[in-house]
């Protein structure tokens, strides 16, 4: 399993992709949302969790596809599946590993973007925590949506289809979280939904993405 | 006709564009069912003459 | 002898379906014809809300359709699943494009109803939010049918799509209350989830009867599409089977 994840790693690192390019994106809405709804400072500031956790969304999105695509392409993930190992494990490493080379840097990106939208000094915190919690579910929910997709020529354009629905609930906790606290409400409520369902996702989803990778892999 | 009144623009063009569309997806689905009827008997008595009885075993 | 099971033999679905598709049929076009007529010439107007409330007659019934459809493809996705059954999943892929059309029957006739009750066409009220969301869901799960060609690979996955979207949906129902708490309640006097309960407090008679009328009109036309759809789909099916044994000799 670790071994699996070692590969998972060099290999987006050598090849660069993930990395770079999610971070890039991100930075790219973070600067293009000021052009689209006006400089008022008031104005961004009141939006910026909200924005921040959309782009880290979109971000975590952009790179799902790569999660099975090489491995299909090249065959390794047929020998990954006849591996000793249960595909349940092998999908939830999978998820792990986008995990740490998007869902991560992002994390720690979002601070940084934050002061271009004037995010409010109390809300660097719970921001940061609430993508913290949130975007392991993202991983998770996406390799789901990645495993559906993985043998269709045009799957990217799909995949968004199908996993932008689900991401719904999530974004919904997390950017909620951030705003209670920088409004000073009460956020416990959606830290805990948003824990709930990241725990939920991580515990049941790897089950339904390794049955729909079998029957792709039939 | 009713005195439909001030809303009679919503209550027209909501029940305009519902029925529309209801009746839209009926013809299509009609449609449709005729088109893959006659396109399935033709590819089935294609079958027959050449010889093929088999197809009954299909589920 | 005689068991439900019988009916995921195609023929005979085929079979029933073709002798009963006709008394579906009138009898949707019949119960629609009578609640909308009803409902549209012989209603009262509302104190409060005018004529609007005509909106009701398809507004309700097309919402409850919305889900209704999405449950019986749950339903049928569960069967495909334990039962494998090719019937079922057909009948799933032929009730995703009726249930889709109910979304937006039913969010068009919410907008325009909203429109002159609360003052705008959209309010990111609960109820239209997930309705909307329910959208994307119908929309995700009809893309995914048309992506992949093999009949098989496609069924299972729409099914394990099926079973997981559910899940969101209602978790999105939820997060979506938690988020706006919305006008629906408040504003609108003939609440949708008050017509099954205390349908005597919240809507006079008047109303109720064509309204129950219809909905039961509506049910009876998704019933009759889907058993015309499923035969075109079961169709469409064996022709692809055929064409394909054909290139093969």
């Amino acid at each position: 399993m670790i071994a699996l994840l070692m590969r998972d790693l060099k290999l987006a690192i050598r090849a660069g992709g993930g990395f770079g390019l999610g971070l890039a994106f991100f930075l790219i809405v973070v600067v293009l949302v000021p052009f689209g709804v006006g400089p008022n400072s008031g104005l961004l500031s009141k939006i910026a969790p909200g924005v921040l956790w959309l782009g880290a969304l979109l971000a975590c999105l952009l790179s799902l596809d790569r999660i099975f695509a090489l491995d299909w392409e090249d065959g390794s993930l047929d020998l990954l599946a006849t591996a000793p190992l249960p595909l349940e494990a092998i999908v939830s490493v999978k998820a792990l590993a986008h995990w740490l080379t998007t869902g991560l840097p992002l994390v720690l990106a979002a601070p940084v973007f934050a002061i271009l939208l004037n995010l409010p000094t109390a809300g660097y915190g719970p921001l940061v925590l609430s993508l913290l919690i949130g975007t392991p579910a993202l991983s998770v929910i996406g390799t789901f949506g990645a495993a559906l997709t993985v043998g269709l020529k045009r799957g990217g354009l799909l995949l968004s289809l199908l996993v932008l629905p689900l991401y719904v609930p999530t974004l919904i906790f997390g950017a909620e979280m951030a705003r209670r606290s920088i409004e000073g409400l009460n956020a416990q409520t959606s830290l805990l939904m948003l824990a709930g369902i990241t725990c939920a996702v991580i515990a049941l989803l790897p089950f339904a993405s390794a049955a729909v990778l079998r029957v792709n892999l039939r | 006709m009713p005195d439909l009144g001030k809303y009679a623009e919503a209550v027209l063009s909501s029940y305009a564009i519902s029925l529309g569309l209801i009746v839209a997806l009926v013809v299509l689905s009609v449609l449709r069912a005729r088109k893959v009827k006659a396109q399935l008997a033709e590819v089935e008595a294609r079958g027959k003459t050449g010889g093929k009885a088999q197809e009954q075993a299909d589920g | 002898m005689s068991s439900i099971w019988e009916y995921a033999n195609p023929k005979k679905f085929i079979a029933t379906t073709d002798r009963l598709l006709p008394w579906v049929s009138a009898l949707a076009l019949g119960l629609m014809v009578l609640g909308l007529v009803w409902g549209f010439f012989f209603t009262p107007d509302d104190f409060r809300q005018g004529s609007t409330v005509k909106i009701i007659y398809i507004h309700v019934p097309s919402a409850m359709m919305a889900i209704n459809a999405w449950a019986m493809m749950l339903v049928a996705s569960l069967v495909w699943i334990v039962r494998r059954h090719h019937v079922s999943a057909l009948a799933a892929r032929a009730a995703a494009p009726i249930g889709a059309v109910m979304t937006v029957i039913a969010l068009a006739t919410g907008a325009i109803w909203g429109q002159p009750m609360w003052g705008t066409w959209w309010e990111w009220d609960p109820r239209l939010t997930s309705f909307l969301i329910l959208f994307l869901f119908y929309l995700g799960y009809i893309a995914l049918w048309s992506a992949i060609e093999d009949d098989d690979t496609a069924a299972d996955l729409t099914s394990i799509l099926c079973l997981v979207g559910s899940v969101f949906a209602l978790l999105s129902r939820y997060a979506v209350n938690f988020w706006n708490q919305g006008l629906h309640q408040g504003a609108s006097v003939l609440r949708a989830g008050a017509l099954a309960g205390d349908t005597e407090e919240r809507v006079s008679n008047v109303f109720a009867t064509p309204l129950f009328i219809s909905m039961a009109g509506f049910l009876m036309l998704f019933i009759a599409l889907v058993f015309l759809r499923t035969q075109t789909e079961i169709r469409a099916r064996r022709m692809r089977a055929l064409l394909a044994r054909e290139r093969m000799q």
